[in-house]
């Protein structure tokens, strides 16, 4: 599709004050926060209604054997890529291609080691000693969440790569079309980071 | 979002003293956890860093804290009014108590 198709990409629309890419984004992310917020909302009430003792109560930490090293080095990871992402954004805004592509080609990389690390030193190591999904409320709650967190991690990659790579053709055609299109990635990019920045401390800390 | 050149040359600073934020609040979140309080009081200290710390993000990095269109902020205050609710339902349910069931009423 070409370029001149879709209206409102770059101006904004007359009645939202927004160009279209950004309103869209900023809806989907609204749906997003419905669909998080009603898994932690069932965390609420399945921590509360948690017995105090039996089989059926919270895991402590001792318990779940969630390394809280792990899981800060991948938050510190998603907060640099996200400042990475935003760097990205303004580069292209200030007509520097190669700086704004090399900053989206680390923002994946990072996305890419959060990934790496929750796999090889979380899920796998977990899995192996029987912490799976069916243990307990806990953990069922753990993979949801944190599953359900590094599907938008894979997808933010996709879409970070396409920018990186086929969809990058798009600034020679149209500069403040394809920056306007960085923007609205990376605003999903930084509510994955928010998203993490609630998650670690929920799972890790409490 | 502004779009002068000058604008986002002064957002960069705005960006590192945000990351700067981030990665002191996620070192008080752990530091946090480790001190001997009540659990209401680590989930309160936990949550409180966190949403200053998303605020950081959504204000800066997301570019709330330029934007003056207001169809983004009615956007946000519906999906606030709902995720309010969402995060309610947990102390709903414990007002919602089977009705006491009556025996005989048929004679």
């Amino acid at each position: 599709m070409s370029a001149g198709v879709l209206p409102y990409t770059v101006k904004p629309h007359p009645v939202t004050g927004l160009y279209s890419g950004k309103f869209g984004t900023w809806l989907f992310l609204a749906s997003e926060v419905m669909l998080f917020g009603a898994l932690f909302s069932s965390y609420v009430l399945l921590r509360v209604g948690a017995p105090e003792t039996g089989p059926a109560a919270w895991p402590s930490h001792e318990e779940t054997h969630l390394s809280w090293v792990i899981g800060g080095i991948n938050t510190m990871i998603l907060i640099i890529s996200s400042v990475t992402m935003v760097m990205a954004w303004a580069s292209f805004k200030m007509h520097d291609f190669a700086k704004g592509r090399t900053y989206l080609i680390a923002t994946w990389l990072l996305a890419g080691a959060f990934l790496v690390i929750k796999l090889l030193f979380e899920y796998i190591p977990k899995f192996q000693h029987g912490y799976v999904p069916a243990k307990n409320n806990f953990f069922a709650l753990y993979y949801t969440l944190t599953g359900l967190h590094g599907l938008h991690i894979i997808g933010g990659m996709i879409v970070i790569g396409y920018f990186i790579g086929p969809g990058s053709s798009l600034w020679r055609r149209d500069p403040e079309y394809y920056t306007n299109r960085i923007e609205c990635t990376g605003l999903y990019w930084h509510f994955v980071d928010l998203v993490w920045i609630f998650l670690f401390p929920v799972l890790y800390l409490m | 979002m502004g779009g002068a050149h000058a604008d986002v040359s002064k957002h960069m600073k705005a960006y590192i003293a945000v990351f700067v934020a981030l990665a002191i609040g996620t070192i008080l979140t752990v530091a946090a956890s480790r001190i001997h309080v009540s659990t209401p009081a680590h989930i309160g200290i936990a949550l409180t860093i966190a949403v200053v710390k998303a605020s950081l993000v959504a204000a800066i990095f997301m570019h709330l804290k330029w934007e003056s269109a207001p169809s983004i902020w009615w956007v946000l205050l519906v999906c606030v009014i709902f995720f309010v609710v969402l995060m309610l339902l947990p102390s709903l349910t414990t007002h919602d108590t089977p009705p006491q069931v009556v025996h005989g009423t048929w004679g």
